[in-house]
Order: structure tokens, then C-alpha cells, then sequence
């Protein structure tokens, strides 16, 4: 009989697989069910969207901005639109800065109903997964009564948003909130406090809050690991400041902080706390322009800026070199789940095969954000 | 602290290692001789002043004349950022790694090795990241051409619009 | 069975004096048949429907309903889809292991339909192990499982094969205990006699029996579970990492085989509850004539077994599902040791009341009866909070 091999098992959890946030490798070098490392291979869905930002010029690159992260599209559209006018000095009219928040936060309710819901699946609840969809669709409908779209919105220009609210709207999402606040409860009640669940998630994958910042995780992530900063109250940019919200972070309360149930418990809370930042908004929504006069052939002065904006992901950097031409000279996005891939290979020692999914679900990662 | 008040404190500490202080609107930058970014930066994590915790931000810009590598720092604790930027020559664009300092260079350096084609020394991993292993030119150099084909599958094919003209006829 | 056999040996079909033993023979032979083609197959089938049906209410989704009345039809077009499929070998798995594993696996569901006790009459064969002969043939899937993952040349597959013989190995364990405590209060293995030591009122049951056997069917329901790889057990097929753990590589009629063993062995599951800690076929004395009473019993029976069909169903919506170190924790530091003491203290139990004890019968009852209500009111509750539509359209 030939000797036993007991080496460690080399899989490919490939490209194409059920449950990856997008298309994601890991190659995962196995000692049966537990891991030794989990290396990731990115780039699968890589468009060179920053190099196409050279070619089509500012205006033209609002839609590109939307498949840079296509479940938040608005805060993507929001950050492009922030660094062109940063570069120009272009001033964005009140009414439409109140049309960017709120659309930009029934897009944070709804990437994170996503998020949460995938969670669910890839644990194995599958019911939690159609409730939040279902949420979401109801939000898409909305959206897409103002805008046109329901994933890809285009709906924020330079300068402002283009076009506004649609007559009876704003009683249709005030209508909305009303009905999906007790449906947080509802879902928390399903599956946030499932004694299966906690067990598969507390625990796993800890952050700790210095290595969260040096590794530079952003958003929820960083939230989870008990760190408060959230971009709309520590560096305030539109009308943030006139809203009054809570920063949930994460504590710990079902085993360490910074693990796995606390990113997703902040997920949970942060769409709370959206959910008040929007019947704010849409009840205090003052009236007037929503798109600043802005030329055409838009030609910001010649210098660069960075711009950060608090998405869903975490806070997207956006960095854009102008060169006093209609064309940036070059465009860098950096993104929330960039960082959060980077930290997966140190996290993945010692964990078994079962948590890496639900350590990526955790971490909420989208593969467009990662390859651009 | 500001910006430029960040800058004139390295470059108490670092003197004629600081290149230029340019106050630029809208963000004022700072260039730093390459062979000394990775003091400097460590300087800037250690100093209780700065204590630049994090490295928000790492691009690399091909100029036509040179190229550069742009680090957006930031500090969680007081709130501050400061911009840094190195300019390498376009042969054998080359400078130190700040892996050691921030975790999250590791990434964003072989993101800009893969795309613009600058080697750091002393990276951990350097290897492409975005495009495919045995991809050849680096693509956001504004001189790359992109290859006419890729492991036999063509990278070009003629407009649509000829081949449905040619039909017509 | 033995009354079916002398009936038609009686009616003189066959003759003056037939030889009884192929008679028998081919008897036995016929009514097997009917029982797998007519009963069990098609149950399988059907409930596929069903679960798909109540999966779907309870994720606020209506589910197929469009083949046929309520959808009732699917799956009948999912088998004819899945005959036409491809059938795929995978080149360099081993092909005699890769066919013979689904059959193993079909064949380890098949085998219990033998002692089903469907009434009072209606029972293949009434083996005087019955109970033990159904848990040594539910064991034969650890065999088919297995092979599927090897012989599929998968790595992934390999993974959720062994994760699978890993759980049920382990889960036969608290199984096979919990049976013990009903076995040791009636003094035999028979599933006639088992039922019928019960009476067809709960007090009677043995579920209600004494609060060890109480405490026996939910250690033999949720090993049961685990035994079917069913949420939240279903780690070997979980779709999320393993596509579909060892049935990966199957295509076509393979792997459907896999999955109607799987649906189907929920109604062995429902059948041994129902059969040990239920009362089985036992029904009211409402007339004197057997045929009347066999059918009553073949509904009463159908009814409970149906009734644990539907709470497997509605488990598997509900729950997440266990890591696989998680569940080997449960069942060898959770499960085996609770079964143990319910088996010391059914001994204690039968040592002190041989003849059973009315009265922890009704006092069971009622505390069965108190958690039913507290549950239902839960139930009620949230019945009552999601008043809203299935689709709510602020478009329109």
C-alpha cells in the first residue's frame, strides 16, 4: 500500500461560484476543513475604468462611475461629481445637495439590505435573504421613479443632481419609511439573534481596531471594530451637518469586538440611522435649482484633489488630476472592499473553509470595487 | 494641524530632503526625495504632532516627463491630511515600500507596479494584481498600446457599423 | 401482509393448492412494487412541490404555480427535464463507483418502505426487528455518499462527501439512543407491537409517556434531521461554499436520484416519530368493519407523518445552517451524553412503573399542550404584524 498523503489539499474557489460577492478567486491552501491561507486573486472583473476616464472627459464619465460600484451607485456618482466641482469651485445649489443625500441614502438602506440578506444566504438562512430583497425592490421602485434607473442611476451631475424629485414622491418615500421601520425590527428579530447564527459569525475574523486602521478598513468594517468615524460627521461634505444621526459601532456584545457579528450588527444599525437622516431630509428639503450652470465643455483649472465620500463600502477616495483640458488627466478611485481583500489573507489562518464565506460576507465586498 | 504647517515641519526635520513645498489649490502637496520617503513617512507615523495613522490614498501618475507616486496620509486622531508625492524618471521608475509602516501599501503598490510599472524595493509580494500574470506593458502609462492579441483571442475587431454597411451592399 | 397472502390463497385464483411459498414469493414481490412505484416515488416527487410551495410562503414569495393547477405539476416537468439531460461522466472520475453511488443511496431510502406500517394491515413485513432494520439501512447512505465524493475526481466534492459520512456517522448514535427508551417500555423491536402498546388519545402516546421519551423525540428528530442532511445540517450540499457538495458533478437523472433519496427520506423520518413516539396508524373505534378502521388508520397515519414532513420544511426555511465542527460538538458533547441519561432514566422509569403511569400521561399532556399554545400565540402574533401585501408598489 502506498504511503498515506497527508499534505495539504491545494482548492480553487474559483471564479464562478455561488457565493463570492462578484467574481473572486481564492486559491486556499487546506489542511482538511481548516485553512492554512486563503490567497486572493483579483482582477477578473477589471475594466480599466480609470483609464477610460482619460478618454471620455468629465460629463462622460458620470455613467463609468456608477459600474465602479454597482449596488452603491449614487455615492460613486456623488464622489465623481464632489472632485469635479472641488477642481472647478463649482457651487452645488441647496435643493440639490438635499436630492444627493437623499438618494444617496436610500442607496445606503439598500446596499446594505443587500449585504445583510447575502449574509444571511451564505450562512444558510435563505428567508432573510428574499425579506431584505424584497425591501430593496421597493426602494428600487422608488428610485427608479426618480431617476430612470434601478441599479445604475446616473442620476447625479456635475454640479448638481439632473433632475428633481417627481410631484408626489416625497410622500410616496415618507410613505415607505414609515413601513419599512418595523420591518428592521422584523428581520432582527428573524435571524440577528438566531442562536446558529451568532455561533457562526461571533468570533470570526477579528479586527482589532489598530490593525483595522493601519490596513486602512474603511466604513462598516471599521465601525465594527469599534473605531467611530464616519466621513459625514468627522470631515462633514454636502449637508450632513444639518441632519442629526448616530454613529452605531461595533461592541462586542456576542464575543469579541471586531468580529464578523459586529460588522454585520452595524450594517443593522446604520440603516436606522439612515432611515432618520431621510425623514429629516425629505421633510425639511428646501425649494430651488438642483443643477449649478455648468459649461459643457467643462475644463476645471489645472491641479489635482482628493475627494472622500462615505458609501456604503467604507469611504471611497476619489483623486483627480487635471491638466486644464476637457479630459482628466488621471483618475484614481480608491474603494472600501480594495483594503478589505488586501486584509483577508492575514485573516484567513486557522479558520475553516465554511468561515471564509462568511468572513467575505462579513466584510462586505464587491468585486467591481476591487478591479475597477 | 494644516496641511502646509505639516510640511514645514518636515521639512525642519528633514531639511533640503524636501523638494519642493507646493501650495497648490485645491490641495496643497509636498515632493520628497525618493531615497528618503520611507523616513520620512515613518517620521510622520511616529511624531505624537502628526501621528499619521493611516495611508488613505496611493497613486501612481505617468507625466509625460516623469513619473509619480502620490501618498494621501491621514490621521484618525487628529484629523488632519497631508499629501506627499515622489517623482521617479520614467526608465526604471523605483522606490523604497512603506509595507512596513502601513499594512495598506501592500496592496495599492502592487496595484501601481501592475498599472504604471514602478518597482518598490523591499516588497513583500510584488506581483500583478489587476491584470493577468503574464500580461505585458504596463496599461496606464499614456504611451501603452495595447497588444493586438492576447493568447490568440484578438484584442480588435472592426466597428460594427462597417461590417453591417458591408452586408447592405 | 399475511392476511393479503391467505386471502388470495383462499379465493381459490390460483388453484386448488397452490405451494404457498411462491405464492407468497410473489406476492410480497407485487405489493413491494405497488409500494415503491405508487407510494414512494411518487411522494418524492410530490413532495418537491410541496417544499418548494411552503419554502416559498414562508419567504413571502409564491413559489411555481404556473405548470398546472397551484403549480402542482412541476415536478413532473423537472423529471422529464432532468431525464433529457446530459448525462455526464467527468473523464477521470472512476466510472463504476461514480454509477453505483446514487443507486446506493436510492437504495438505502428504498429498503424501509419494507416495515412502513401504513395500518393495521397494510405492512410489507412485519420483522420482529423492525425499528432496527430501518436504522441499519438508513446507514447504507454514509456508503453511496461517500463514494459520490470520491469517485467524482473533486476535490470540493470530496470535501462535502466526507463532511457528510462524518454527520451521519455521528448522528446514528443519539439516534439509535432514543430509540431505546421506547424500545426498552414496550420490550420489542417490532413496529406493530410498538404501536400497538399505544392508544390512539396523546395521553397514550409515548411521546407523553414520561418526560424522558418526551425529551427522546427531540434528540431523534434532530438527529433524524442530521441523518437527511436537512438544515440546518445541510453542510454537504451547501450551496453557498460546495455548489453542491458531493452531488457536483452529477448531471441529469444522477442527481436527481441524490436529491428524491433526500426528500424522500423525509418521510422514513416522519414515519419512525410518527410510528415510535406518536401512536403510529391508532385511530377511534368508529365501526367494526376492518376496511372502514384500515383506512381511518392509513389517513391518521398519513396525517402525522405529513404533519413532521411540513415541520422539517418549515425548519429548513427558518434556520441557518452549522458549521461542521459545531456539529459534531452537538452531537457528541450535547446529544450523546442527554441520550444516555434518557436512557438511564427510562430504565429507572420501566424498573418502577412496568404498567406505565396514567397519570405523567396526562401531565404531559398538558405541558405539551402549554407549549404548543405559547408557541402558537408567538406564531399569531407575527401573523397578525406582517399585515402587509405581498407587494407593495409605490409606483402605482
Amino acid at each position: 500500500m502506498s504511503t498515506l498523503h497527508t499534505e495539504e489539499m491545494t482548492l480553487n474557489m474559483g471564479p464562478q461560484h455561488p457565493s463570492t460577492h462578484g467574481v473572486l478567486r481564492f486559491v486556499i491552501r487546506a489542511d482538511g476543513e481548516v485553512m492554512r491561507e486563503a490567497i486572493p486573486d483579483v482582477g477578473y472583473l477589471h475594466r480599466s475604468i480609470e483609464k477610460i476616464a482619460e478618454k471620455v472627459g468629465y460629463h462622460g464619465f458620470m455613467p463609468y462611475t456608477d459600474r465602479v460600484d454597482y449596488v452603491c451607485a449614487m455615492f460613486t456618482n456623488q464622489g465623481w461629481g464632489m472632485a469635479c466641482e472641488k477642481l472647478a469651485k463649482i457651487e452645488v445649489p441647496r435643493r440639490g445637495e438635499y436630492c444627493r443625500v437623499i438618494a444617496a441614502e436610500f442607496n445606503r438602506i439598500a446596499s446594505h439590505l443587500l449585504a445583510v440578506g447575502t449574509m444571511g444566504m451564505d450562512i444558510g438562512a435563505f428567508t432573510p435573504f428574499v425579506h431584505a430583497l424584497r425591501e430593496r425592490e421597493m426602494i428600487n421602485d422608488l428610485i427608479e421613479e426618480l431617476c430612470g434607473a434601478r441599479l445604475t442611476f446616473n442620476y447625479m451631475r456635475i454640479g448638481g443632481v439632473a433632475w428633481d424629485l417627481p410631484p408626489g414622491w416625497r410622500e410616496k418615500a415618507l410613505a415607505y419609511l414609515d413601513h419599512f421601520d418595523p420591518i428592521l425590527d422584523e428581520f432582527n428579530s428573524l435571524i440577528s439573534f438566531n442562536k446558529i447564527f451568532v455561533e457562526r459569525l461571533a468570533n470570526i475574523g477579528v479586527i482589532p481596531a489598530e490593525e483595522a486602521i493601519n490596513y486602512n478598513l474603511v466604513g462598516p468594517n471599521l465601525r465594527g471594530s469599534g473605531v467611530k468615524w464616519d466621513i459625514r460627521k468627522d470631515l462633514p461634505y454636502s449637508v450632513y451637518p444639518d441632519f442629526d444621526f448616530d454613529v452605531p459601532i461595533g461592541q462586542g456584545q456576542w464575543g469579541v469586538v471586531g468580529d464578523s457579528m459586529d460588522r454585520y450588527m452595524v450594517r443593522i444599525l446604520e440603516m436606522k440611522e439612515s432611515v432618520k437622516i431621510l425623514c429629516q431630509a425629505l421633510t425639511r428639503i428646501p425649494s430651488g435649482p438642483v443643477l449649478a450652470k455648468v459649461v459643457r465643455n467643462f475644463k476645471p483649472p489645472a491641479g489635482e484633489c482628493q475627494i472622500r465620500v462615505e458609501s456604503a463600502r467604507g469611504d471611497m477616495g476619489w483623486y483627480v488630476v487635471s491638466d486644464g483640458t476637457g479630459y482628466p488627466w488621471r483618475v484614481h478611485v480608491r474603494t472600501g472592499s480594495f483594503a478589505a481583500m488586501g486584509l483577508i489573507q492575514k485573516l484567513s489562518r486557522g479558520l475553516m473553509i465554511a468561515d471564509l464565506v462568511a468572513l467575505i460576507a462579513s466584510l462586505d465586498v464587491i468585486a467591481p470595487e476591487i478591479d475597477r | 494641524m494644516e496641511p502646509l504647517k505639516i510640511y514645514e515641519r518636515v521639512k525642519e526635520r528633514f531639511g533640503e530632503r524636501v523638494l519642493e513645498i507646493a501650495d497648490k489649490k485645491p490641495d496643497p502637496f509636498c515632493v520628497i526625495d525618493p531615497k528618503s520617503i520611507v523616513e520620512v513617512c515613518q517620521f510622520l507615523h511616529d511624531d505624537p504632532e502628526t501621528s499619521i495613522d493611516a495611508l488613505s490614498n496611493e497613486s501612481g501618475v505617468d507625466y509625460e516627463d516623469r513619473i509619480e507616486v502620490v501618498y494621501h496620509l491621514f490621521s484618525y486622531r487628529h484629523r488632519h491630511t497631508a499629501v506627499l508625492k515622489v517623482k521617479l524618471p520614467r526608465e526604471n521608475p523605483s522606490v523604497a515600500t512603506l509595507e512596513n509602516i502601513w499594512k495598506s501599501a501592500n496592496w495599492m503598490e502592487r496595484e501601481i507596479f501592475d498599472l504604471v510599472g514602478v518597482n518598490f524595493e523591499g516588497h513583500s509580494d510584488l506581483r500583478r494584481i489587476l491584470m493577468p500574470e503574464d500580461w505585458e506593458g504596463h496599461p496606464l502609462r499614456k504611451d501603452f498600446v495595447e497588444p493586438l492579441e492576447y493568447h490568440g483571442i484578438s484584442t480588435v475587431r472592426e466597428s460594427p457599423i462597417i461590417r453591417l454597411d458591408a452586408g447592405k451592399k | 401482509m399475511q392476511q393479503l397472502i391467505e386471502y388470495v390463497i383462499a379465493s381459490g385464483m390460483l388453484g386448488k393448492n397452490p405451494p404457498y411459498q411462491i405464492v407468497a414469493a410473489v406476492v410480497v414481490l407485487l405489493a413491494s412494487a405497488f409500494v415503491v412505484l405508487v407510494v414512494a416515488l411518487p411522494f418524492a416527487g410530490i413532495v418537491t412541490w410541496v417544499e418548494r410551495r411552503v419554502w416559498a410562503r414562508i419567504q413571502s414569495r409564491i413559489g411555481p404555480n404556473r405548470v398546472g393547477p397551484q403549480g402542482f405539476l412541476q415536478w413532473l416537468a423537472d423529471g422529464i427535464k432532468l431525464i433529457c439531460k446530459e448525462d455526464i461522466v467527468p473523464t477521470d472520475a472512476d466510472p463504476h463507483l461514480f454509477k453505483l453511488a446514487p443507486y446506493l443511496v436510492m437504495l438505502a431510502w428504498i429498503l424501509p418502505w419494507a416495515v412502513m406500517p401504513f395500518s393495521s394491515a397494510l405492512i410489507l413485513a412485519d420483522l420482529n426487528v423492525g425499528i432496527l432494520y430501518m436504522t441499519a439501512v438508513t446507514a447504507v447512505t454514509v456508503v453511496g455518499i461517500l463514494m459520490a465524493g470520491w469517485s467524482s475526481n473533486d476535490k470540493w466534492s470530496l470535501i462535502g462527501g466526507i463532511r457528510s459520512a462524518a454527520q451521519i456517522i455521528s448522528y446514528e448514535i443519539p439516534a439509535g439512543l432514543s430509540i431505546f427508551p421506547v424500545v426498552m417500555m414496550t420490550g420489542t423491536l417490532s413496529m406493530e407491537r410498538i404501536i400497538k402498546a399505544q392508544g390512539w388519545t396523546p395521553q397514550h402516546w409515548f411521546l407523553f409517556a414520561n418526560p424522558f421519551c418526551f425529551i427522546a423525540a427531540g434528540i431523534l428528530f434532530v438527529s433524524a434531521l442530521a441523518e437527511g442532511n436537512r438544515t440546518p445540517f445541510d453542510l454537504p450540499e451547501a450551496e453557498s461554499e460546495l455548489v453542491a457538495g458531493f452531488a457536483t458533478e452529477y448531471s441529469g437523472m444522477r442527481y436527481s436520484l441524490f436529491f428524491m433519496a433526500e426528500w424522500g427520506n423525509l418521510f422514513i423520518i416522519g414515519a419512525i416519530i410518527a410510528t415510535l413516539f406518536l401512536g403510529g396508524w391508532q385511530a377511534p373505534r368508529v365501526s367494526a368493519d376492518p376496511v372502514v378502521m384500515n383506512i381511518l388508520q392509513l389517513i391518521v397515519f398519513n396525517a402525522k407523518v405529513l404533519f413532521l414532513v411540513f415541520l422539517s420544511m418549515w425548519i429548513r426555511g427558518t434556520l441557518p445552517r452549522i458549521r461542521i465542527d459545531q456539529l459534531v460538538t452537538v452531537c457528541w458533547k450535547y446529544l450523546v451524553p442527554i441520550a444516555f441519561a434518557n436512557l438511564i432514566g427510562t430504565a429507572v422509569w420501566v424498573a418502577l412503573w412496568p404498567e406505565g403511569n396514567s397519570v405523567m400521561g396526562y401531565l404531559m399532556v398538558a405541558l405539551g399542550a402549554a407549549l404548543v399554545v405559547l408557541f402558537m400565540r408567538r406564531v399569531i402574533y407575527y401573523l397578525r404584524r406582517a399585515r402587509m401585501e405581498l407587494y407593495f408598489r409605490p409606483n402605482i
